[in-house]
């Protein structure tokens, strides 16, 4: 089961995990990452309050889609979940999930890797910075695109 | 044809989509984005770096030089910054 949604709620980890090997026996290893909305960003700067993530509705199921299918053509998957909120979010507060699940653990920490480099440069998801003073768009970083790179 | 903007360059722009007609002569993704950029002043500071906005056509991304084709939604936004 390949599964991508995009929503506004919550997400509950384990209970995503647990549907993709509920009533199989075939799936060795299951990966989970979950991503959060943290308060660490500019260490001595004013505290971060809140990220608005907008998105580009329509293509950010899709093209989270084609990750997936480009997921499938290179490690055995039995499944996997992506869930990716928008909205407001706190610090503390979930924003993405990765599930993968397959025979062996490599091929589940590799695509569960894999999906999140290339999630982070390819996704149509901008995260807004709210803090005391001010409010400004978050810039997209150079480590990103050479995560998403080692992949070839 | 449909135009979206995004993030800060629906912010510069002051909208968040529009529908335009292509004058002729506007070919490629680089082509529209200079025909956007020229119709006034928050579409001159959105597209004041060409290079740094990233476009897709009909949901898809492309790149400066893709012809527009027959795309129905060209869509223009910042590198992403999602995860």
């Amino acid at each position: 089961m390949f599964t991508v949604r995009i929503q506004a709620e919550d997400f509950d980890a384990a209970a995503e995990a647990a549907a993709l090997t509920r009533g199989r026996s075939d799936v060795g290893a299951v990966v989970t990452f979950t991503g959060l909305c943290r308060d660490d960003d500019a260490p001595g700067g004013a505290p971060l309050i809140a990220l608005t993530l907008e998105h580009y509705p329509g293509m950010a199921e899709e093209e989270i889609g084609r990750l997936l299918t480009e997921a499938r053509g290179r490690w055995p998957l039995i499944g996997a979940t992506v869930i990716h909120r928008y909205g407001r979010m706190v610090p503390g507060d979930n924003i993405v999930l990765v599930v993968t699940a397959s025979s062996h653990r490599t091929a589940a920490f590799e695509a569960a890797e894999f999906l999140m480099d290339w999630l982070k440069t390819r996704a149509p998801f901008w995260k807004l910075e709210e803090r005391q003073e001010d409010s400004r768009w978050v810039a997209a970083r150079d480590t990103d695109d050479e995560a998403a790179e080692r992949w070839g | 044809m449909k135009i979206l903007y995004f993030a800060w360059v629906r912010e510069r722009i002051g909208l968040d989509g529009e529908e335009i007609e292509l004058p002729a002569g506007v070919r490629t993704v680089a082509d529209l984005a200079a025909h956007l950029k020229q119709r006034g002043e928050g579409y001159s500071y959105a597209f004041e770096n060409p290079r740094v906005v990233r476009a897709a056509l009909d949901r898809k991304h492309a790149r400066p030089d893709t012809p527009l084709g027959t795309a129905r939604e060209v869509a223009f936004f910042p590198p992403m910054t999602g995860g």
